[in-house]
């Protein structure tokens, strides 16, 4: 029935699949259903965001040139900055619908949410260049 | 506890003995109401809420749990066209996952009949470090009247400072232009696409350069040697830009229940 074996020999679906791969769709992608035990799921979207800060280590940071955390408007490039920007808008735009689509599934936890939502890292480094003038 | 990786079409045999879910039990399947949950016993000590809160802070425990998740999506997308659910959808017992499969029938039941016959290829297109700095660089500055070697003077070494940025800006910017162009064509031979948000190159792996575009098709098993013909075709066509295909997935991208329009998400369903 499956027509599996006829395809091309996957790309790395093996064990060398890619982390940042599987991460993505494992993480971020695949049907949300609210499971008896809520993790936030704010609390899964804030990890990606932390895991796209936190793995990349200054050091490795410095060397593919991004940059945005150091106030320093001659380093950057404006490609940069909009695909920034766009992932900074994308990503709030989907914390706002998992907000609301918590706010459907039964508010057990408001406090929680209330406490998690102060975080927000992405924004708060989106707009420190303009500190320095 | 149950750890539920995907919902499915009754399928038509049983599971592959030997496969392993996360924490090394075998998952199996759970009918209900013409849906199949896979799921498998996990320990509450690992995946009640604060342990699993922990866990996830933890990107060993995080990256193994996803590999062992993505296995088991990996070996039903072999023999049905599964549902894949979220890393660590956990319920306390059986009873529970019933009470899902029945409450979101609706809603699962049309996004499997989308994604039937159907699986995901991951498109990446990559520009090299020095596709954007030295390489291209070299050219322009061999332009100037310049020879190569230390430069002679501040204002020199600044020059080229510009110089090389400017080459990284006008590599990015082709780049950006071949990625539109290819997005545009995949996604008209697949039934739906989704593009995500660039790759971080620390994620991804040493020395993959700069993630320019990041997407996802959605392709019948049937049309999948057309669709990597058509990306074969672009090979070696840009100087500096490699072009990386992942996959066969499950439909992990296109779990949202809504239009299958590309990139319009305005709707949380019902």
């Amino acid at each position: 029935m499956t027509t599996a074996s006829r395809l091309p020999d996957s790309y790395g679906q093996g064990g060398g699949t890619n982390l940042a791969d599987v991460l993505e769709r494992v993480l971020d992608k695949g049907v949300v259903i609210a499971g008896d035990i809520r993790i936030n799921l704010l609390d899964i979207e804030l990890l990606t965001v932390k895991l796209r800060l936190v793995v990349a280590s200054v050091e490795r940071a410095k060397e593919m040139g991004i940059d945005w955390w150091e106030d320093d408007p001659a380093l950057s490039s404006k490609a940069r900055r909009s695909e920034l920007a766009r992932e900074n808008a994308e990503l709030k735009q989907r914390l706002e619908r998992l907000e609301l689509a918590r706010g459907d599934a039964g508010s057990e936890s408001g406090s929680e949410r209330d406490r998690d939502r102060g975080g927000e890292p992405e924004r708060d480094r989106g707009s420190e260049p303009e500190r320095e003038r | 506890m149950r750890y539920v990786y995907a919902v499915c079409r009754p399928l038509p045999g049983p599971l592959h003995a030997d496969l392993t879910g996360v924490g090394g039990a075998p998952p199996r399947q759970l009918a209900h109401e013409g849906l199949v949950a896979v799921l498998s016993p996990v320990p509450a000590r690992d995946f009640g809420l604060e342990p699993l809160r922990a866990h996830l802070e933890d990107l060993d425990w995080l990256a193994e749990t996803a590999r062992a998740h993505q296995h088991v999506i990996g070996a039903l997308a072999a023999v049905t066209c599964p549902l894949p659910l979220r890393l660590a959808t956990v319920f306390r017992d059986d009873s529970g996952v019933r009470a899902m499969l029945e409450s979101e029938h609706g809603r699962l039941c049309r996004i499997l009949d989308r994604i039937e016959g159907h699986v995901e290829w991951g498109v990446k297109v990559w520009l090299h470090a020095e596709a954007g700095g030295s390489a291209s660089a070299e050219s322009s500055s061999a332009r100037s009247s310049r020879p190569r070697g230390a430069p002679a003077s501040g204002r020199d070494y600044l020059r080229r400072r510009k110089a090389q940025r400017t080459a990284g800006e006008e590599a990015t910017a082709r780049a950006e232009v071949f990625a539109r162009r290819l997005h545009a064509e995949l996604a008209r031979s697949a039934a739906a696409s989704r593009q995500h948000p660039p790759q971080s190159p620390a994620l991804a792996g040493t020395g993959s350069g700069l993630n320019i575009l990041n997407a996802a098709y959605l392709v019948p098993r049937s049309y999948a040697e057309e669709f990597l013909e058509l990306i074969g075709r672009t090979e070696g066509s840009q100087p500096g830009l490699r072009v990386e295909v992942t996959g066969p997935w499950a439909a992990y991208s296109f779990t949202d229940d809504t239009d299958d329009t590309d990139d319009t998400d305005d709707m949380e369903g019902e």
